[in-house]
Order: structure tokens, then C-alpha cells, then sequence
């Protein structure tokens, strides 16, 4: 119960960072993303606060032994620069830069109840979803899944 | 070019921030609102659904005091590249928040790479599509 209220009061202040910055704005964004053209740099601000109070924070969590209210620290595992790394971050920043929505100003956003917003949102999920029915997760998610026809010799698919 | 400097955007950057280390600190997770969603189906996923529910909470908040402009795009723009967004974020593992906040605050090479990698396929779409207007 003190996870889930912790994590929704720091899903409330993300969020009103997320308002308060100017990444709600997809004006503002695409502004910023505009380098040949009207730019507008001051969502670099956004990255420099945001990056300027968690690494601190974060190096100095180093220090404790296990986070305030669970078992362990979950540290990303992945370190390799591979190519769905740099394919799926191209087509993330091509959908970035067509509508100035980000995955967390996408959640945010569909409150406004605006048609482009709740159409990005849903299309968003879509697409999250294409991906792990892709890659067989939604099977041993919970989903109905019948016999397997999974060839055996097959390797393990990667966690995401 | 406009310039000047944005103290909003600096002060809203610093809540962000605040916010990825609230949830580090306290429950051992990144704040990658990219993965969170992704990975809300799980098991164990009551705090995603939290913070999920406390984004929306903001938005509440603010859509009802006119802090949410409408999107400048159509939306037909608007489904393509939630598509894009979904799909991309998915495969490359992460998204500004996971990758542009986090991961550089944690100085991984990995997340460094992404986001240059979004921000200039952002930036050349932009170029190619057309900015704000």
C-alpha cells in the first residue's frame, strides 16, 4: 500500500514537471525540435533540471544497501548498444517529431479528452502491443494461449 | 531562433527529476513512462498502474485550469506517430523519461546513444515535416 501511494504521488509530481516545463505543449516541443528552423531551445532546460537532481541522487543512492520500501534496486540490465536500440529509438524520434508527444505528456495529455491526444494515446498502446504479441510476450503474459507450438530448440525471447 | 532563458522549463525539469527519484529511492525503479506502460499488464504492477494514475492526476489538474493546449497536428498525424511512438519506445527499450533522464543521470552509454539517436531523428523529421505550425 506504501508503494503504490509512493509511486502515485511521484506519478503526480512527474506529471506536474511535465506541465509546469512545457512538454505538455507540443508547440513548445516541436519548437525545440525545429533546429533549422523557429528554434526554441528551452525544453534543453527540461533535460538539464530533470538530469541536474537525479544523477545526483542517484550516485548517492550507491550508498544504500536497498531502496526505502522494496527488496532491491532493479538496474536496467541492458548495456549493450545494439541494433533495436538504435531502431527503435529512430522511430520513436520520427513519431516525436510528428506530433511533439513523448510517452509521458501522452499520458498526461489524454485528460484534456482532445481527440489527437486520445488518438495518439490509443495508437501509442497499439503499437506497444504489436511489438509484444512480435515477440510472443503477450502468450506468457496470461493471455488465452492454447498448445504451444513453440519449436523447442528455439532460444528464450529477451526480457523487455 | 527565440531565446530566453526558461525558468519554468528548468524548474519543471527539476520536478521531473524530483520525481524519478522519489520512485528510485523508494521503490528500487526507473521512471521510464515508456516501459511503465508497456510492462502495466505484469504482475506486480500495482505501483505502474500508480504512477500511471498520478500522470493522469496532473493532467486532470491541469487540463481543468487550461494548462493543455491542443495538439498543432492533425490527428490523423497524431495515430501514425502514436504508432511510431509505441512501437519505437518498445523496441529501443525507452523513451526521454527512461532513457533521456534516467539513463543519462546514471551515465549508461546505452541511454546516451538513444537519446541522441531520437533527438536527431526528431529534429530531422521536424526539418523534413515541418515545425509547430
Amino acid at each position: 500500500m506504501r508503494s503504490f501511494v509512493f509511486a502515485f504521488l511521484s506519478g503526480i509530481l512527474f506529471g506536474a514537471g511535465l506541465v509546469v516545463s512545457g512538454m505538455t505543449d507540443t508547440s513548445k516541443v516541436l519548437a525545440f525540435l525545429d533546429v533549422t528552423g523557429d528554434f526554441n531551445p528551452a525544453l534543453a532546460l527540461v533535460m538539464v533540471g530533470a538530469i541536474g537532481v537525479f544523477l545526483p541522487g542517484y550516485f548517492l543512492s550507491r550508498r544504500l544497501k536497498k531502496p526505502l520500501l522494496t527488496q532491491e534496486f532493479s538496474h536496467p540490465e541492458k548495456t549493450l548498444v545494439d541494433t533495436p536500440l538504435i531502431l527503435g529509438s529512430s522511430l520513436f524520434g520520427v513519431g516525436w517529431g510528428l506530433s511533439g508527444v513523448c510517452p509521458g505528456p501522452a499520458v498526461v495529455n489524454v485528460a484534456s479528452l482532445n481527440s489527437g491526444f486520445l488518438g495518439f494515446f490509443v495508437a501509442m498502446l497499439a503499437g506497444m502491443a504489436l511489438v509484444a504479441l512480435a515477440r510472443g510476450i503477450s502468450a506468457r503474459g496470461g493471455l488465452p494461449t492454447g498448445p504451444s507450438t513453440r519449436n523447442q530448440h528455439e532460444p528464450a525471447l529477451p526480457e523487455s | 531562433m527565440t531565446m530566453e532563458f526558461d525558468y519554468m522549463a528548468l524548474a519543471g525539469g527539476a520536478m521531473i527529476g524530483a520525481a524519478a527519484l522519489v520512485l528510485w529511492l523508494g521503490l528500487g525503479r526507473i521512471a521510464g513512462v515508456s516501459g511503465i506502460i508497456a510492462n502495466s499488464p505484469r504482475e506486480g504492477s500495482a505501483w505502474r498502474w500508480a504512477f500511471l494514475l498520478g500522470l493522469l492526476g496532473a493532467g486532470v489538474v491541469a487540463s481543468l485550469g487550461g494548462g493543455i493546449p491542443d495538439p498543432t497536428k492533425p490527428t490523423g498525424v497524431m495515430l501514425l506517430a502514436g504508432l511510431l511512438v509505441g512501437i519505437g519506445t518498445v523496441v529501443g527499450n525507452g523513451c526521454t523519461s527512461g532513457h533521456g533522464v534516467c539513463g543519462i543521470g546514471r551515465l549508461s552509454k546505452r541511454s546516451l546513444i538513444a537519446t541522441c539517436v531520437f533527438m536527431a531523428t526528431g529534429g530531422i523529421t521536424v526539418w523534413i515535416w515541418g515545425g509547430a505550425v
